[in-house]
């Protein structure tokens, strides 16, 4: 930790008073039961994979101003750290959430690291109410290939190609398109054809995206460049969602365990269920740290040193949320017991959710892997490769 | 940590000016790796001399007050620690009176008892010691046995401890005892004990020989030793409450910070558990196919894993100190000496797997890769899950008291 970053990770009155009132707003609006009869009203397997959500309750957030908290004020914006960006992610993800919130603060990261007007333009248009979302994944959920290609006509870019593993497209009014460059195309331009991909999270949609001469407005040169400065920012918001989701996870299992009786005893009377769950809530603690102490060192860049300390501190966030996921969806499951394992209970919903981001952005393993080039140098001797300069970094934030 | 006051800054300040021109003398004997591992006297002389000088220079019982012979400041005790630890600092060698004995003390004892027993306690010239364990009480320590027969204004105490550690160099014990056999937890009573001035007269202080084959904890024997009444504290049958008083600081979670000059952390204080020693361990040690061993992409996974653990263990030690961040105040406080612990155990035990072959040679063997440190660490590291509450019993305590679920008993 470097001493010159504020131990309190900059979490100031302001935040903790936007953490506060977004907990209470989603506590209230989002109750789980109504969240069960929103998204799982139809359990058949095979079921349309239509989005289910509250419109009207984003529309709430939007007037509240939360889906662009970080947004800065020359777009219009409010320009809040990342850790109250990261606070409300945490509040979304701990009522399961179906909204366009996580995939419109992430795009607004990539916007900012784009650093040109025509991002700036986008992101007015965010602070005016558009949901964004990425379209930058091939068929294998890499960035290796280019699976959307950009050709110069008389009036401007067209795209062509597919984009695969679009986070809630159906909520979102934008797209951010990687074809070599990045590009800005609205979901609603001609020659843009949304296939939803049937999924096992009910609290988000999902859909690949095709293009045929698709008329895009460039919002960068270099996509991966954007893409790679804004990963460390992307992967704490999601690894924040995770970790509030697992804070459900964790209190809904307690409470059953303190109220379900078996052997004459509360459940969680027995050491194999209290100590499990103990292990979660620790956990819990540890991916929540490593999320602030993320988003605090991307908040507070001064030299590359600080880039990529805040990129270790992105990584570790998002291993260590990733295993908690996997863990809290496995635990919360099984220390049901037999409800556990039905449709009527809330806790599949959570679950999946978690497995879904778990996979996001790359597993813990992933993680690690990229961690350990960063800490020890890639097998062989050679320093790690990035195919952006470290003094970039510092432009973006 | 959020923002310091203004006392905290000037004597932030005052620690970094004294430290500047006050460093100790390198030790002229090789030192255990903790303090509670220290076996002779010239290791024990040269440690309290450098926390007698901390003490008189203010770093040590800043947050007491000046009645008790502290520094009658306000939360300081962490800003001596933090600027103790950033330059290379041998340990305090009297942890259990720094860690237990005083902070038990300060709630629970009478003011002349605190005049007495706490300048010698902070200045280490009076080594203290623990009586909790017995051979019949370890997690379930409220079953002690040890008896304290009234007799007038005395005690008669006839009993058995055990895993006492630096019992061997200790004036005094605080000792957990029955005095009422009809009732487990109302029947026990809470005594500070000479017993350096009585061995060999109701007192037997015998060696213990760990795991590792050092000794370092002992057992106490008490045959008809008589104390004086003005000993205990708070009163008769009130010794579980007292003895919640010591664990809770043992465990990290107490109201007083323990002083604690560090001893093993570098400069930059990167790691707690020593991962960071275990990544450049794997650079110079070799897979049996002649593999180095930082290039096995399994090795590299494990070494992230407890690096991961390691930084998410120091930053939810941050991430408790933001009120409008944490779910629950005794959350992270708890999980500490659970957490740690586990760690180090883990990455000792990676070391080891590192190391390969060499890891068979012992602290005796001049091949030892670190002089056998990672074999003697990884065996002793038990004394820490174990000690102060076993691993199981941390979870079953952090299940009950934070998680709120029913007591498993």
């Amino acid at each position: 930790m470097k001493m010159r970053q504020p131990g309190d990770f900059g979490f100031d009155e302001s935040c903790a008073q936007l953490k506060q009132a977004a907990r209470s707003f989603f506590q209230k609006k989002v109750p789980t039961q109504a969240l069960h009869k929103l998204v799982a009203d139809d359990p058949d397997p095979f079921r349309a994979p239509v989005a289910k959500w509250d419109k009207a309750l984003w529309q709430e957030l939007v007037q509240l101003g939360w889906h662009a908290v970080v947004v800065p004020e020359s777009a219009g914006g409010v320009d809040m750290p990342l850790v109250a960006a990261a606070s409300l992610t945490e509040e979304a993800g701990r009522v399961a959430l179906p909204s366009p919130l996580l995939s419109t603060l992430q795009s607004c990261c990539v916007l900012m690291a784009c650093n040109t007007p025509a991002a700036h333009a986008v992101l007015e248009a965010v602070v005016r109410g558009c949901a964004v979302t990425l379209a930058v994944l091939d068929q294998q959920g890499t960035c290796q290939t280019g699976s959307v290609t950009a050709s110069q006509a008389d009036n401007g870019d067209l795209l062509d190609g597919v984009a695969y593993f679009a986070q809630d497209v159906a909520k979102c009014d934008m797209l951010i398109v990687r074809a070599g460059g990045l590009y800005a195309v609205p979901v609603n331009s001609p020659g843009v054809k949304i296939v939803p991909d049937h999924i096992v999270d009910l609290t988000r949609d999902q859909a690949h995206i095709e293009f045929n001469r698709v008329n895009a407005t460039l919002l960068a040169d270099q996509a991966d460049l954007v893409l790679g400065l804004s990963e460390p920012a992307r992967l704490t918001l999601l690894a924040a969602d995770m970790v509030g989701a697992a804070e459900w996870q964790l209190q809904t299992t307690v409470e059953y365990a303190k109220s379900r009786v078996q052997f004459d005893h509360p459940i969680g009377f027995f050491q194999a269920v209290k100590h499990p769950l103990v292990d979660l809530m620790v956990q819990v603690d540890q991916a929540r740290a490593l999320v602030y102490a993320a988003a605090c060192a991307i908040d507070h860049q001064a030299d590359p040193a600080d880039a990529v300390q805040a990129e270790k501190y992105a990584r570790m966030a998002k291993a260590s949320a990733s295993d908690m996921a996997s863990f809290a969806a496995k635990k919360s499951t099984q220390l049901h017991g037999g409800i556990g394992f039905t449709w009527e209970c809330f806790v599949h919903l959570y679950a999946k959710r978690q497995k879904h981001s778990q996979v996001m952005m790359g597993d813990a393993t992933y993680q690690r892997r990229v961690l350990a080039d960063i800490v020890m140098g890639i097998p062989g001797g050679e320093m790690i490769v990035r195919s952006w300069e470290p003094s970039l970094a510092i432009a973006f934030l | 940590m959020a923002q310091e006051t203004d006392e905290q800054q000037v004597f932030r300040q005052h620690c970094r000016d004294w430290l500047k021109h006050n460093m100790p003398p390198a030790p002229t004997v090789r030192l255990p790796q903790q303090a509670i591992g220290i076996m002779e006297r010239e290791q024990l002389e040269y440690l309290q001399r450098w926390q007698k000088s901390a003490y008189d220079a203010g770093l040590v019982g800043c947050d007491y007050p000046v009645e008790c012979c502290g520094g009658g400041r306000n939360n300081c005790q962490r800003i001596a620690n933090d600027e103790m630890q950033k330059v290379k600092l041998p340990y305090f060698p009297n942890v259990i009176g720094l860690g237990m004995a005083a902070p038990t003390i300060f709630y629970h004892a009478s003011d002349e008892l605190k005049r007495k027993l706490l300048p010698r306690l902070f200045s280490a010239e009076e080594i203290w010691c623990q009586g909790f364990s017995e051979p019949g009480a370890g997690s379930d320590l409220a079953s002690v046995q040890t008896f304290a027969q009234q007799k007038g204004d005395s005690w008669i105490i006839n009993g058995h401890k055990v895993w006492t550690s630096l019992a061997h160099f200790a004036s005094w014990m605080i000792l957990l005892a029955r005095t009422d056999k009809s009732d487990k937890y109302k029947g026990l009573s809470y005594f500070v004990v000479p017993i350096k001035s009585a061995l060999g007269n109701g007192v037997t202080v015998r060696p213990l020989i760990k795991a590792s084959g050092e000794t370092g904890f002992n057992e106490v024997i008490f045959e008809d030793l008589e104390i004086d009444d003005a000993y205990r504290l708070d009163a008769v049958g009130k010794g579980w409450q007292v003895a919640m008083t010591t664990l809770t600081h043992e465990r990290g979670a107490g109201q007083l910070v323990m002083p604690s000059s560090g001893g093993q952390t570098d400069s930059d204080y990167s790691s707690i558990a020593g991962v960071n020693e275990v990544i450049e361990l794997a650079q110079h040690s070799f897979r049996p196919d002649g593999g180095q061993s930082s290039h096995d992409p399994v090795i590299r996974d494990q070494l992230m894993r407890l690096l991961i653990r390691d930084e998410g263990m120091m930053q939810s030690m941050r991430l408790h100190q933001v009120a409008a961040l944490r779910e629950h105040h005794m959350r992270i406080p708890l999980q500490g000496k659970l957490v740690v612990t586990e760690l180090i155990q883990e990455v000792a035990e990676l070391a080891l797997e590192i190391e390969g072959a060499s890891s068979t040679l012992y602290v005796a063997d001049k091949n030892a890769p670190a002089g056998g440190r990672w074999a003697q660490s990884y065996i002793n590291s038990f004394a820490n899950t174990i000690a102060a509450g076993t691993s199981e019993v941390q979870r079953n305590i952090l299940g009950e008291r934070v998680l709120s679920m029913p007591k498993s008993k």
